[in-house]
């Protein structure tokens, strides 16, 4: 406790407070409790405050944040999308109940999640809680092609009631169509095996109350789904959007989609949207330096992920925004975000297209400056070079194209930037390629490309061709 | 143009100056500084609105035919006398600056000698002769302009540089972009000894005798001279106020004023007013009125310091080259040895130029290109027919793509004006493949930093064993797409010597 103290004053000292909350609720005396008033920002969340969406068809009420079931902690403190250990079903019953408690009721999971074992862990922490409380969602996966038969499909199918321990489930998909061999893969998945039909009957039936599917990769079966809508009537459909996808999932994957694309399809059709991926894998929210920057700047006591969060909640016409939450400060986190979400004006909209627009086209170089790439053979200063880039990158004096608004300021700081960092003849366009650094680099940076990268970079900014 | 010079009053020892002298001087203060700035800009910002400057010169402006200016020029002189001289003429400003010193130094230090005819006709023909057969030498030695721009270039601009330097290193503790420094070459060592000796000799000449070069050396005084002689207004003296006291004389930097008789030789009067504002009974002016006494006589003695000029500036020609030493130090880093020159069959000049024969033929060797070329790429030459003209050499840089600057500056047509899109497609050279000192043979590493930056596309890597795919790349240029911009040739590892240089062409081809 003496040390708690001692570091509190320190950090007093410091005048940080702000920033350190969690070492000042980790004291629990009165005094410590006199201190953390003075030294915390972050207020009890409200656990009535959650926003809600309605779903068109049943007219119920969706929390806009919901509970991705991919990423449960394990007892190592892992995700168990990764680790094989256990899962800690203590803590997963404690997010739920945090999460439940704040106003969360939409939890999605699927019998491919944790390494098969999601559905079992979610079904235990739910079914602590009444069933009216909460929606399921849970999806016909499609592992390998072994599954695929009618007879697999529908186990799988009884499997999930049993593992969640109901006899009915909210919101069913159909697992990532579009996925490996587009729609020849989903024919013989859905179609050919008569599934799709069985689940329409099963929504006849009552026990899928809204059936949907959830879609990656091949637009044409996400295109030939939503043709067949008057058909299948979708209830719901689930796709990855975020501030990045929205105009460059295509530019960054070429099998992707963007979500602009997707979306505008959705809404034409009055179909409720489920968000997968709002933080992109956490790519939205471990962002490089100059961005965390950015968006702190506009908002300094709020998260970096927070952003990802508003972005894609802000859209009317998403039902709810998923979140794979292994840690309780996530939880804590989002649940601050929605509650409620304070939606985004057009202008940070456009702040986060923008900044959108900055991830894409200059993402910063990963090196640290430990110089194991040096001497370079031809004598170029490799660390340098790629110090000053990121240097530039992360002030913003990286432009897209002339029409930056700080074009002029941010060429010239570049380019004189460039010859004050690095003598001439050991600037980029010296390197040769040979790539005697690259397997030297802890980071497994491609040295030579990214040199050369650079390097057209500053003679698009000499030859003013950007 | 009446007697605007206010009379000077006999009383008061200190006179006002002159209005027409006053704007005579701010005029020319205005005109140096302009000038001297083309040459000192680094940054190629000055150069759309001042190359004006540089270009309304008679000797450029003569060479590159622009017959506006010379018209101009012309008529300026008929009308005002050899104003030119005292205003726009760079070189001549410069004299007067050190003849102002000489005259704190020692009053009424000038007197009357005749004309030296027969010194400026023959300087004169000299120099027509050179131009005519193209002994750029020579021009460049006796044209004003162009011994200002040496100076300019040689001597002020480094200064210039450093003194740059020092702000942007301050401006980089400051963390501002608002000053870059910039690498201060001393190229050229014939041009920096020929701009000392020129500066040191003028600058003795003029602080002792005023304008002697202007009258005796140099052939655009003798032929505005030869004009000025018929121009419609002039300094009279009139002889019913003069008590020939020869204050005039004795302050004449041209040395034309024959207080005795009464008469100025108007082919050296420069115009400056000096003797307007001198004299004490108001006895000259600068009217349209001809002089009573018309006849000028000048014959007389050679001036001693005239033929120690002389002697000076030929020893110039033959004085040897200094080598620019330059040398950068650096902490744990490989060592870059400085690349050579490689012997080039055929010189390289710049895209512009349209061939080394129209470069030389009008090139007054002012070294303003020299001074704009932000690329380390113009230097003057060494060689004798073309002394102190521009060349193109890559080793400390090459020509870059989005630069025009050296066609931009050219006052004299030798380098014409190119545009970006023009330049891309303009063939000054071709490059050639040494294979003797190709990294990827000798070193065994990948290299293809020529292709890489090729900006035509004109190199190819290719196998250097056809039968064997895996053997090391080696780079081969289609020389019909090659324009000899130099990329390959700087950027190419193997130093001294690059391994792919290029060769220059005697006219330049456009693809």
């Amino acid at each position: 406790m003496k040390n708690k103290i001692n570091r509190r004053d320190f950090i007093k000292k410091l005048g940080i407070g702000a920033g350190v909350t969690g070492l000042a609720l980790a004291g629990c005396d009165s005094k410590s409790k006199e201190i953390a008033k003075t030294e915390t920002t972050l207020t009890e969340i409200p656990t009535d405050k959650m926003t809600y969406r309605t779903n068109p068809k049943t007219g119920e009420k969706v929390s806009i944040l919901g509970y991705g079931c991919m990423r449960w902690p394990t007892k190592s403190g892992d995700s168990a999308r990764d680790a094989a250990d256990e899962i800690d079903q203590e803590t997963v019953n404690r997010l739920v109940d945090t999460a439940i408690a704040h106003g969360v009721n939409y939890f999605d999971t699927s019998p491919a999640y944790c390494k098969g074992r999601s559905e079992r862990a979610t079904g235990i922490a739910l079914a602590r809680h009444p069933r009216e409380s909460y929606y399921i969602a849970t999806k016909l996966s499609n592992f390998a092609p072994q599954t695929w038969s009618r007879e697999a499909s529908i186990n799988m199918y009884r499997n999930s009631l049993k593992e969640l321990q109901t006899d009915y489930i909210d919101y069913m998909l159909l697992h990532a169509i579009g996925m490996g061999g587009g729609m020849e893969e989903f024919q013989k998945r859905y179609i050919d095996n008569g599934m799709l039909d069985f689940l329409v009957a099963e929504r006849d039936a009552g026990r899928i109350k809204n059936l949907g599917f959830s879609y990656h990769g091949d637009v044409a079966v996400f295109d030939w789904a939503l043709a067949n809508h008057d058909k299948y009537k979708w209830d719901f459909v689930q796709i990855q959007m975020n501030y990045l996808d929205w105009k460059h999932a295509r530019e960054l994957n070429p099998r992707n989609t963007d979500g602009e694309y997707l979306y505008g399809e959705l809404e034409k059709r009055g179909i409720p949207a489920v968000i997968m991926e709002p933080l992109l894998g956490g790519r939205l929210s471990n962002v490089p330096d100059h961005i965390a920057a950015r968006l702190k700047q506009r908002e300094p006591e709020k998260s970096v992920a927070s952003w990802a969060f508003r972005y894609a909640g802000t859209h009317p016409g998403v039902l709810t925004v998923l979140s794979g939450m292994t840690y309780m400060e996530h939880l804590e986190d989002n649940l601050r975000t929605y509650c409620p979400l304070e939606p985004l004006t057009d202008e940070e909209m456009e702040f986060l297209y923008d900044t959108a627009d900055l991830m894409v086209k200059y993402p910063t170089v990963a090196c640290n400056d430990c110089k194991y790439c040096m001497p370079c053979p031809y004598g170029i200063d490799i660390p340098s070079i790629l110090l000053h880039y990121n240097k530039c990158v992360n002030q913003g004096y990286v432009v897209k194209d002339s029409q930056a608004e700080n074009y002029a300021e941010a060429r010239k700081a570049f380019l004189v930037g460039y010859d004050r960092s690095v003598p001439k003849l050991r600037q980029a366009s010296h390197c040769i390629g040979c790539n005697q650094c690259s397997h030297h680099c802890p980071q497994g940076i491609d040295i030579p490309k990214e040199l050369h990268r650079i390097d057209n970079y500053v003679e698009s900014l000499k030859q003013q061709t950007i | 143009m009446k007697q605007d010079n206010i009379s000077p009053t006999p009383k008061s020892k200190r006179k006002k100056t002159s209005a027409l002298k006053l704007i005579r001087q701010i005029v020319a203060a205005v005109s140096i500084a302009m000038v001297t700035l083309l040459f000192l800009d680094f940054t190629g910002a000055t150069h759309a609105w001042l190359g004006w400057m540089a270009k309304i010169q008679f000797l450029p402006a003569l060479l590159s035919l622009n017959l506006a200016v010379i018209i101009g020029l012309i008529i300026l002189t008929l009308v005002f006398g050899r104003l030119y001289c005292s205003v726009i003429c760079p070189l001549g400003i410069m004299q007067d600056v050190f003849a102002w010193f000489g005259k704190k130094s020692k009053k009424n230090r000038y007197g009357y000698s005749p004309a030296k005819r027969a010194l400026r006709y023959t300087m004169l023909a000299v120099m027509i002769v050179a131009i005519v057969a193209g002994i750029g030498g020579v021009v460049a030695l006796l044209a004003p302009y162009s011994a200002y721009g040496r100076i300019a270039q040689s001597l002020l601009a480094p200064v210039w540089q450093w003194g740059n330097n020092l702000l942007a290193s301050w401006a980089e503790s400051r963390d501002s972009y608002a000053f870059y420094s910039v690498d201060v070459w001393l190229r050229g060592g014939i041009t920096l000894a020929v701009a000392a000796v020129t500066l040191i000799a003028l600058g003795v000449l003029a602080w002792r005798n005023g304008r002697t070069y202007c009258n005796t050396i140099c052939p655009v005084g003798t032929v505005l001279g030869f004009l000025s002689r018929f121009s419609l207004l002039k300094p009279v003296i009139d002889t019913s106020k003069c008590n020939s006291c020869g204050l005039c004389a004795r302050n004449c930097k041209g040395a034309c004023i024959n207080s005795k008789e009464h008469t100025i030789d108007y082919s050296r009067c420069v115009t400056c007013f000096d003797c307007l504002d001198k004299c004490n009974k108001g006895a000259i002016s600068y009217t349209l009125r001809q002089p009573s006494v018309a006849k000028q006589s000048d014959r007389g003695a050679t001036n001693a310091s005239r033929r120690e000029f002389m002697t000076v500036t030929a020893a110039i020609a033959t004085s040897a080259a200094l080598h620019a030493q330059e040398k950068t130090v650096d902490g744990g880093l490989a060592v870059i040895v400085d690349k050579k020159k490689p012997i080039r069959k055929t010189k390289i000049v710049p895209p512009g130029a349209k061939s080394i024969k129209n470069l030389e033929s009008h090139c007054t060797a002012c070294q303003l290109c020299v001074a704009a070329c932000p690329n380390g790429v113009l230097r003057p030459s060494t060689a004798l027919d073309s002394l102190m003209q521009p060349e193109s050499s890559y080793e400390r840089g090459y020509c870059r793509p989005e630069c025009t600057r050296c066609s931009d500056v050219c006052p004299a047509g030798a380098i014409r004006p190119i545009t970006v899109e023009d330049k891309s497609s303009v063939q000054i050279g071709h490059a050639v493949w040494v294979k003797a000192n190709c990294v990827p043979l000798t070193d065994g590493v990948e290299c293809g930093n020529c292709a890489r930056h090729c900006p035509t596309g004109a190199i190819t890597m290719v196998s250097s064993d056809v039968d064997n795919p895996d053997s090391p790349k080696i780079p081969v240029v289609n020389t019909e797409r090659c324009i000899g911009c130099g990329a390959c040739e700087n950027l190419c590892p193997a130093r001294p010597f690059s391994a792919i240089y290029v060769e220059g062409h005697e006219v330049h081809r456009t693809i």
